[in-house]
């Protein structure tokens, strides 16, 4: 359905908002606490121009990573592209829209939600996101349904080996006690230099539950920036299983505001860097209402000279009594030249909460590494089995079959990849 | 089979083993014996090729190859186990996928064809059944939250389906109740054959009874001391070990085995 109406004003309106307020930050810098770990100059230097049209790869990117029996929606350099898309699948309960078509039609809570998830204050990125804010997808789950097949976003940047930006944009509402599962990948060509800004703004209405998966398979020449904010109200659950394997610089803003008594959510992640490449997360879980829980297991897997940032802010407001809340970290380094910066950051205004967090930097367990070589496993396949085994409580959580075992398989060739880098290193490797 | 000759190794800059010389020849059992704190373990994982156990003279043939040479998972495709004092818990990873992972190592190896699921866990079960394992083992994490006993009978278990030629056996009668200590054992007997030898490392001689050595060394302060049948695990049990710092200290080099047959 294509309409030649032009962009609602109000769409103009936040648009020209984000970018004034991007133009006075500009791009953040490392004296800022935020980005003290995290240089993004590579990012604002390169000056890559808005990527146009579909790449060559754009077919075979999306149906390497294809999940079999979701509804599959691609996002090519920004832009929706129902081509690539198939919705043949689609059931009832759900109604999906590119969001330029979604934001012209007045489709239900696009205009109500739409960057109101979140604050352009805070999020430069985001703001710059914004500020372009032009295509990607809208997802509205109805009142009471249960969506059973899964939602699959298939995001794919690249200008054929010339280095573009594209500002990609999700939004999901999920109508009270409806339930559904959405998972989205990011991918490029391998070797390709682009920067991916990817926004996803989640409204979890009272008492739905909505699993969100994120399989970060960019190039590892790539700049991806993702910022996942979401808004959970009451007795709502939701669940972030992020996958990171690729890009050069990654930085993900995942932020959960628990807005209604009872809400539940879960942040997890799992993430893989070698070479000199950066990986930064930076949770934010806000508890801002009574009877909330949390569950948050962060684990990394570092090699080469690759440096890791994570930042898990917790903050409970006075009203949130009878908070439970958990955190874990945890990071294998394998190699003496990699570095992880992790920081729990617990703000706790309310008195009759439960809080705990326990951060683990290590290296691999050499006696288990013996145990398993000496019943006949070679280097690689003990490193493997103990790194599959350290990611295993993360990936067991993700709620897609098919998609678990994709990811299971791309964690262990990226395993391959990370491990061979490290072994010429270390003692008795090959 | 396996040829020892004036072995050293240090561990962390200490001299643990000052020249061990052992020949051991295929059909064979020899049970290892010595007090605490003497190097019976540094001797078993030095022959597994733990990387901390540094050899710092000597050599070890194993079936006409220098097996020092070997990294710990090469002697292993080349048919040597040992079966941990301590076995270590790896949480996450499934003991039957792991044991299925180097049984195929193995086989693979040898250039057999790799086992699929099915076979392997007809196998497996049937091994299950010999040595009395309950097959929930099977499906937890490797040794993760097993009892000490448990612990050592999956060590047994793994040997049964590795089928190992050189199997060493460090201390796996500690810990065993009166009746896994006798099942155990039976699975070890069954799988004494011409091609296949054994090296117990034990402190009781109540596990000679039920598997009998052909030769038993003692093991003293990093150096065999002492060497002869099975009547002298029963000379050590009725005298302890004091009576041989007395004796007269066998030399490194010479060669120890069968001198008291
Ligand atoms: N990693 C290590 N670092 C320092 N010393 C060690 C190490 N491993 C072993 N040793 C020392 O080497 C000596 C021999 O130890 P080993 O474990 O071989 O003895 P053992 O004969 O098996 O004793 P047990 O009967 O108690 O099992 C001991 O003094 C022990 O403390
Ligand atoms: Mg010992």
């Amino acid at each position: 359905m294509t309409t030649t109406t032009s962009t609602p004003a109000w769409v103009e309106e936040r648009r020209a908002k984000a970018k004034a307020r991007f133009a006075q930050t500009g791009f953040p810098t490392t004296r800022q606490e935020e980005w003290r770990f995290t240089n993004v100059a590579p990012i604002a230097d390169s000056n890559f121009p808005l990527a146009h049209g579909a790449p060559q790869h754009a077919a075979s990117l999306v149906n390497s990573v294809a999940v079999p029996g979701s509804v599959r929606l691609a996002i090519i350099n920004g832009q929706f592209a129902a081509g690539l898309s198939d919705l043949s699948a689609l059931p009832k309960g759900i109604r999906i829209a590119s969001l330029r078509d979604g934001a012209r039609d007045a489709t239900d809570g696009i205009e109500q939600h739409l960057g109101r998830v979140f604050s352009i204050d805070t999020h430069p990125f985001a703001a710059l996101n914004t500020s372009f804010l032009d295509d990607g997808v809208a997802i509205m789950v109805t009142r009471g349904a249960v969506v059973e097949t899964p939602i699959h976003i298939v995001v794919v940047t690249s200008g054929d080996g010339k280095g573009v930006v594209a500002h990609p944009r999700t939004l999901v509402i999920a109508g009270a006690n409806s339930q559904v599962r959405i998972a989205q990948t990011f991918i490029g060509a391998p070797g390709d230099v682009y920067f991916n800004n990817a926004v996803a703004e989640v409204v979890v209405e009272e008492g739905a539950i909505v699993d969100f998966s994120t399989d970060q398979r960019e190039s590892d020449k790539a700049f991806h920036v993702f910022n996942l904010q979401v808004h959970v109200e009451a007795k709502g659950v939701f669940a972030s299983h992020a996958f990171s394997t690729g890009s050069r610089i990654m930085r993900h803003d995942i932020g959960i505001g628990l807005k209604g008594e009872g809400a539940d959510c879960t942040i997890n992640g799992v993430y893989l860097a070698d070479g000199d490449r950066l990986m930064d997360t930076h949770t934010s879980l806000d508890h801002a209402t009574a009877h909330c829980t949390s569950h948050e297991i962060y684990k990394g897997i570092l090699a080469g000279k690759a440096k890791a940032v994570f930042n898990g802010r917790i903050i409970v407001r006075i009203d949130a009594q009878k908070t439970d809340a958990k955190q874990t970290n945890r990071a294998l380094l394998l190699s003496d030249d990699c570095t992880i910066n992790s920081n729990p950051q617990l703000e706790i205004f309310a008195d009759d909460v439960k809080c705990t967090h326990g951060a683990a930097v290590g290296q691999l367990d050499e006696e288990a590494m013996f145990y398993l070589q000496a019943r006949g496993l070679n280097r690689t396949e003990a490193r493997d089995l103990l790194l599959h085994a350290f990611a295993g409580e993360v990936l067991d959580g993700l709620k897609i079959p098919e998609l678990r075992e994709q990811i299971s398989a791309t964690l262990f060739s990226a395993l391959e990849r990370d491990v061979r880098a490290s072994t010429a290193l270390s003692p008795g490797g090959l | 089979m396996l040829d020892v000759k004036n072995l050293k190794v240090r561990v962390e800059d200490k001299e643990i083993l000052r020249g061990i010389t052992l020949s051991v020849k295929a059909g064979e059992v020899h049970a290892i014996m010595g007090p605490n704190g003497s190097g019976k373990s540094t001797f078993a994982r030095a022959l597994a090729g733990h990387p901390g156990y540094e050899v710092t003279e000597g050599s070890v043939t194993y079936k006409g190859q220098d097996l020092l040479e070997m990294d710990p998972d090469e002697r292993a495709r080349e048919g040597v186990f040992m079966a941990f004092q301590y076995p270590v818990e790896i949480p996450g990873v499934n003991n039957a996928y792991f044991l299925k992972a180097a049984l195929n190592a193995k086989r693979k190896h040898q250039g057999l064809e790799e086992l699929d699921a099915m076979d392997f866990m007809a196998l497996v079960k049937e091994k299950a059944k010999i040595l009395d394992i309950d097959e929930k083992m099977l499906l937890r994490s490797v040794n993760e939250g097993f009892s000490g006993g448990e612990k050592k009978r999956n060590e047994i278990f793994h040997m049964a389906v590795l089928e190992p030629a050189l199997a060493v056996l460090d201390e796996t009668d500690s810990g065993l109740d009166i009746d896994a200590l006798r099942i155990v054992s039976q699975g070890v007997n069954a799988m004494r054959s011409p091609d296949r030898a054994f090296i117990v490392v034990t402190h009781y001689q109540r596990l000679l009874n039920y598997i009998v050595p052909d030769y038993v060394h003692v093991l003293s302060d990093g150096c065999l001391v002492r060497s002869g049948g099975r009547e002298l695990a029963l000379e050590l049990e009725e005298k302890g070990y004091g009576w041989l710092e007395a004796a007269p200290r066998l030399g490194s080099g010479q060669a120890v085995v069968g001198a008291r047959k």
